[in-house]
């Protein structure tokens, strides 16, 4: 039996992750053109590196396509996941902002870790199912050779994966308690330099210095960089360690800083007077 | 011995205010992202309040009076710069969570996830008091059916009930969580004449339910109507404290006291906060 203050964060936890559901399928018509749109990305991707040895004029043996193929893909599907994560998470204040709950959510008894974590854990659930949905129809469509694959390396690299995403979308979700004007813009922002610095698409090591710096501190670096080994090459969980120990820093390092830095910005928030829906 | 619902001490609240972009100085340039910085804002000066429980106790002061500050304050939304306030013997920073147990609050714009309906706004609350939806549609038929609401509305979107509908919906989903003190503000401004009869006919019924009430309005008919106890405020000070027999016809003592009128001083309020 659980005692009751556990009970309360128990149906507290519920309520954040019931409530996410529901508002995702009153807004369902845009959950269903979100999902065309990750589709259509995912299945442009596939067809631009399908026609890269025709577009390229590489010359036959030069040029894995198969390869590339998968490698696109991976990134394209894997980007699919961890940005629905990272945006759930990341939107939920700036959600509450808009519909103007955000003062009566603050003002529940409920600990700010229970509800962060009711957010995180439907974020998960809802970014694997529309991946997978996305995955189920896509990946038919190409000839896809994963013969080599390591599948239980590849999930534990996302298992693994989880916990500095979230950390860092608990980051991102403080900037619109910081400033209400101008924190949405920058939520996105942060998106667009992660889908850029991490190597969605590229190896890391394309880009100038400066962004591979960038690069190196995003886990979603690893993340991509683990799966990938895992898919292609078939390297087992001895060979993605790497991966796994920057992946098992980071979460130890941006899990707690995420949660610090929410709290500190909540009680910035209270001192100034920033949470009213108006701000 | 009994704790008091409510008690302050020198409790102050002051906010930063930032000005517009400043215009162009002459032919000097002036990069966009510069504010001018503006005097700060006294939303409330350093009050001392003691509420015994139970009973409607109201707030009346125009816009900017500090009447929401307070409210914020005891609902743990703002963090008061100086001086301490309890909500039954919780302090409202130091226990936060222990005080979140003990309130409720009812705005002046009802906030719901508007696309959702009254019910899944309604178990949402439910859950995050830590209470389940194990008996609530009972419950909920029956608060709304006092409050004259029929059990249907209940199934539709929050955004199709009108705004006396949804406040009846706010007050309801606050009664549900069994709060042992209603922090009001503002709750029938902008309602029709009917609604607002209706809500403030619920407001009168809390009495039996032994919460106890803060009315803020600046509406000073309600306030006399309802309020066992009335504190006058102006600019964040309050102007006088005693029952509504005592004070008298409140809109004449709000302009002996401040020396002007409340309608004038809400024009005011809202020019300085177009300005901000």
């Amino acid at each position: 039996m659980l005692s009751v203050p556990l009970r309360a964060d128990a149906h507290a936890f519920v309520g954040f992750v019931e409530r996410q559901k529901n508002l995702i399928r009153r807004y369902w018509l845009w959950e269903a053109v979100w999902l065309v749109y990750s589709l259509v990305s995912v299945l442009s991707i596939g067809y631009l590196a399908a026609g890269l040895g025709s577009a390229g004029g590489a010359a036959p043996g030069r040029l894995d396509l198969h390869r590339a193929q998968l490698y696109l893909l991976i990134g394209a599907l894997l980007w699919a996941y961890l940005s629905i994560v990272f945006m759930e998470i990341s939107f939920s204040v700036m959600w509450e902002r808009w519909e103007g709950t955000i003062e009566y959510t603050f003002m529940a008894p409920v600990r700010r870790l229970t509800h962060l974590l009711g957010v995180c854990a439907f974020a998960i659930g809802y970014g694997l199912v529309r991946t997978l949905v996305v995955l189920a129809i896509s990946v038919p469509l190409f000839h896809l050779d994963l013969s080599r694959a390591d599948a239980v390396s590849a999930l534990v690299v996302l298992v693994v994966s989880t916990f500095p995403l979230v950390g860092l979308g608990v980051l991102a979700s403080v900037l619109p308690l910081l400033s209400p004007e101008r924190g949405e813009q920058m939520t996105v922002a942060m998106q667009g330099i992660l889908l850029l610095a991490s190597g969605v698409y590229y190896p890391v090591t394309v880009l100038p210095g400066p962004v591979q710096a960038m690069a190196w501190a995003s886990p979603m670096t690893y993340t991509l960089d683990g799966i990938r080994g895992a898919l292609i090459e078939g390297r087992g969980l001895a060979a993605v360690a790497p991966d796994l120990l920057a992946l098992v820093l980071m979460g130890v390092v941006l899990l707690p800083l995420g949660l610090l830095t929410f709290g500190w910005a909540e009680r910035r928030a209270k001192r100034l007077g920033l949470l009213k829906r108006s701000g | 011995m009994t704790q008091p619902a409510v008690e302050a001490r020198g409790l102050s609240k002051r906010f930063r205010r930032s000005g517009g972009s400043p215009e162009r100085d002459g032919r000097r340039w002036r990069a966009p992202w510069r504010r001018e910085r503006r005097p700060d804002l006294i939303a409330l000066h350093p009050l001392d309040l003691r509420l015994e429980r139970g009973g409607i106790t109201g707030v009346i002061g125009p816009n900017g009076s500090g009447k929401s500050t307070l409210v914020r304050i005891l609902a743990t939304l703002v963090l008061p710069d100086a001086g301490r306030a309890a909500v039954f013997g919780h302090d409202v920073v130091g226990e936060s969570l222990r005080v979140r147990r003990h309130i409720n609050r009812v705005s002046v714009e009802a906030a719901f996830f508007k696309e959702l309906s009254a019910w899944e706004n309604l178990v949402y609350a439910a859950r995050i008091y830590g209470t389940d939806d194990r008996g609530l549609r009972g419950r909920v038929e029956d608060v709304l059916g006092r409050f004259g609401l029929p059990a249907d509305t209940v199934d539709r979107p929050v955004r199709h009930l009108s705004r006396g509908q949804q406040q009846k919906v706010a007050i309801a989903r606050s009664v549900l969580t069994t709060p042992s003190l209603l922090l009001m503000d503002e709750p029938t401004t902008g309602l029709d004449p009917r609604s607002k009869r209706e809500v403030q006919q619920m407001v009168d019924g809390l009495r039996r339910e032994s919460v106890t009430t803060l009315l803020c309005t600046h509406d000073m008919e309600e306030a006399e109507a309802l309020c066992d106890r009335v504190l006058l405020m102006d600019r964040g000070r309050v102007l006088a404290d005693g029952t509504p027999a005592q004070l008298g016809r409140l809109q004449n003592l709000f302009f002996e006291l401040s020396g002007r009128d409340i309608e004038d001083a809400d024009s005011e309020a809202e020019l300085e906060e177009a300005a901000c």
